[in-house]
């Protein structure tokens, strides 16, 4: 598969309260190939969002990437844009949806409309022409009636709909990749299920690279390749999709599986991880998961390696790699 | 208290409509947010009540507490009329009956101490003296497992998994017997959320609670309900032991719903019913069973337009589906 997205060693940094500055995402390294699906999962606060955010160099200020950080889309150095050659990738390669439809929407603009806007911002195509390509994404994101909602009112729609325009507006340029960041996590399950085939139906369809930010396993589990476990602005491990649900390995990605509650399976007590994630003002030194882990021990004052701990599967741990393996543990 | 085999609480035929439109709208139809639901909930028990937006799940939470007047119906807790209560009775009343919100920000006083905001409750009920008030609050907080110390601290410097557990301990502050948890955990971080249902757990084994917890999580229901009623467009469509109703659900929606459900296992993905279309509105309801017009029951037919389903017992749960007998399975 080939590469269309490299991210590697990214920071982003804000300004603390001493003057320092603080990373709420600290060396951050993956890569996206086309057609794949990468899930980004993590608790709130764990730089998620951010590291979707930077992509699109959208970091609000007074966040700032750091210049060691690397993103290369294709042949294109992205921190190294600015100006019109920036506009270019912003949309018209990476395409982006939020959690929240309505916030990004216009409330005094005809969803039609608005599609089209951006058909016209990257191709040179006609008003009408224009309006015919929106009515067609419409149909191709799961909208009954496509050209008479062209002409209804964002606050017309349900969130389900929405959402779908949303899309739509995302997928009109025709993106290489589409950042969805928590993209159904405000809709019902049911209108979440309907959502996340129409993403997947476009994914195959196109060809499109997806990275998925969420903070639900289940969604992983049905919908990524390949998952990237975030906590306190690190990735602490990265498996394709069946190794890091068969074998969980970093004790944080453990903990969270023990948390969730399942529809199949005894109903046991949940055995949820102590403690609470703590502030990117607040992070220790070493391994960031420490307070809380139930394996800490001597070495993990000092920066965990990463290492593979199965083909593929990588960790930022202490474990295994001077305690022995930690499932032969338990 | 009475010891014999009634439930805490009985709610029958439960009905509340909302007026639509304002002072100088054109009239319009209500909005029937809850539309006619009856349920039992036993002396430390939990039901789960289980739909999604808009199904009335929470109206119908705050309407047994009178915190919204019903249109109609009954509901009797612990032999108490609670709809027929006057001012002073209904005050009362509320120490035994307890609500806990999806957003303990929004119910917490920003400039009020949280040591002040759970003592609150045992003032106005004069539930202990004066002197003793500021030790109970610190064994509250002790109980929910916050530091008592933090009493003297505001809301604004607490994460949400600790704010939930300030709301739950202002809710046990009173002694209630029954709590309304509606979507209390909804709003938290997965490792978070275990932590506040194991605790939502321990304080019912403990303290003897009956919960009606409100969720729109099956997974989170499983966890905490020995049954489970499932509402669509204001009516509960099924109903009954928690394990039966997800082993064998029998109503379409129940189905679709369960199948919807994202499951954390890539090895056991399973056939998902997209149901098309979204719920209708409350203000207009289809004729018939309410569910007809997204339904995918082979068997769907002019009787369902036409006739509304009760509910009724059919295998091991009670269905509001004229075809109850032969459950769909779920189609691609």
């Amino acid at each position: 598969m080939s590469r269309v997205l490299e991210v590697e060693n990214l920071r982003v940094t804000f300004p603390g309260a001493d003057g320092r500055r603080v990373a709420a995402v600290d060396g951050v390294s993956f890569g996206l190939s086309r057609g794949e699906t990468l899930a980004l999962v993590g608790e709130s606060g764990c730089g998620k969002s951010l590291t979707a955010l930077s992509l699109l160099r959208l970091v609000p200020t007074p966040g700032r990437i750091e210049p060691e950080s690397r993103i290369r889309l294709g042949d294109a150095d992205v921190l190294g844009l600015e100006g019109a050659a920036l506009r270019a990738i912003r949309g018209r390669r990476i395409g982006m949806i939020f959690q929240d439809p309505m916030t990004s929407l216009d409330p005094v603009f005809r969803v039609g409309d608005q599609i089209a806007e951006g058909i016209l911002a990257h191709f040179p195509v006609s008003k009408r022409e224009a309006r015919e390509r929106a009515i067609t994404l419409l149909r191709d994101v799961g909208i009954p009636d496509p050209s008479a909602r062209a002409d209804a009112f964002p606050h017309q729609l349900s969130g389900g709909m929405r959402q779908r325009v949303m899309i739509a507006i995302a997928l009109a340029a025709e993106p290489e990749i589409l950042v969805a960041d928590e993209p159904t996590t405000a809709l019902d399950v049911t209108v979440q299920a309907q959502i996340l085939e129409v993403l997947d139906g476009l994914r195959t369809a196109r060809g499109m690279a997806v990275l998925l930010i969420t903070h639900d396993l289940g969604i992983v589990a049905g919908r990524a390749d390949r998952v990237a476990v975030m906590y306190a602005g690190q990735i602490v491990e990265e498996a394709p999709t069946a190794g890091l649900f068969a074998r969980p390995s970093h004790p944080y990605t453990q903990g969270l599986f023990e948390s969730i509650p399942r529809l199949t399976g005894p109903v046991e007590r949940l055995r949820p991880i102590p403690g609470t994630v703590p502030s990117a003002t607040a992070w220790p030194s070493g391994c960031r998961f420490r307070p809380r882990c139930p394996h800490a021990f001597e070495p993990c004052g000092r920066e965990p390696p990463v290492h593979e701990v199965a083909p593929d599967q990588r960790m930022r741990c202490w474990l295994e790699s001077e305690k022995g393996d930690l499932r032969s543990e338990k | 208290m009475r010891s014999d085999g009634e439930p805490l609480l009985r709610v029958t035929d439960l009905v509340k409509y909302y007026r639509a439109g304002g002072l100088f709208a054109r009239p319009a139809p209500p909005v029937r947010a809850v539309d006619g639901v009856s349920f039992d909930i036993g002396r430390g028990e939990t039901l789960g009540l289980v739909g999604e937006s808009g199904c009335g799940k929470s109206t119908v939470g705050r309407t047994v507490l009178r915190l919204q007047e019903p249109t109609s119906g009954q509901a009797v807790f612990d032999g108490a009329d609670v709809f027929a209560l006057g001012r002073a009775e209904l005050r009362r009343l509320r120490r035994r009956m307890q609500i806990v919100f999806q957003d303990p920000y929004g119910s917490l006083n920003p400039r009020m101490r949280i040591g002040s905001a759970v003592a609150e409750g045992i003032e106005i009920h004069g539930l202990a003296p004066r002197a003793e008030i500021p030790g109970r609050v610190a064994a509250l907080l002790e109980e929910v497992g916050l530091d008592p110390t933090y009493a003297r601290r505001y809301p604004h410097e607490f994460s949400g998994g600790q704010r939930q557990r300030i709301g739950i301990a202002r809710a046990l502050a009173v002694q209630p017997s029954f709590i309304v948890c509606d979507e209390p955990v909804s709003a938290l971080d997965v490792s978070v959320q275990a932590q506040v249902l194991n605790l939502l757990a321990d304080l019912q084994r403990h303290r003897g609670l009956s919960y009606l917890f409100i969720a729109h999580d099956l997974a989170v229901v499983r966890q905490v309900a020995q049954r489970v009623a499932v509402m669509y467009l204001g009516r509960i469509v099924e109903t009954g032991a928690t394990e039966a109703l997800l082993r064998e659900p029998r109503h379409p929606y129940t189905i679709a719903l369960l199948s919807a459900v994202p499951e954390p296992d890539p090895a056991g993905q399973k056939r998902r019913v997209v149901l098309p279309g979204d719920p209708p509105s409350p203000s207009a309801p289809p004729a018939g069973c309410p569910f007809h017009p997204r339904c995918f029951h082979p068997a769907k037919s002019d009787r369902c337009r036409a006739e509304l389903p009760l509910l009724r017992p059919v295998g091991a749960t009670r269905v509001a589906c004229h075809y109850a007998e032969t459950p769909p399975a779920a189609p691609l």
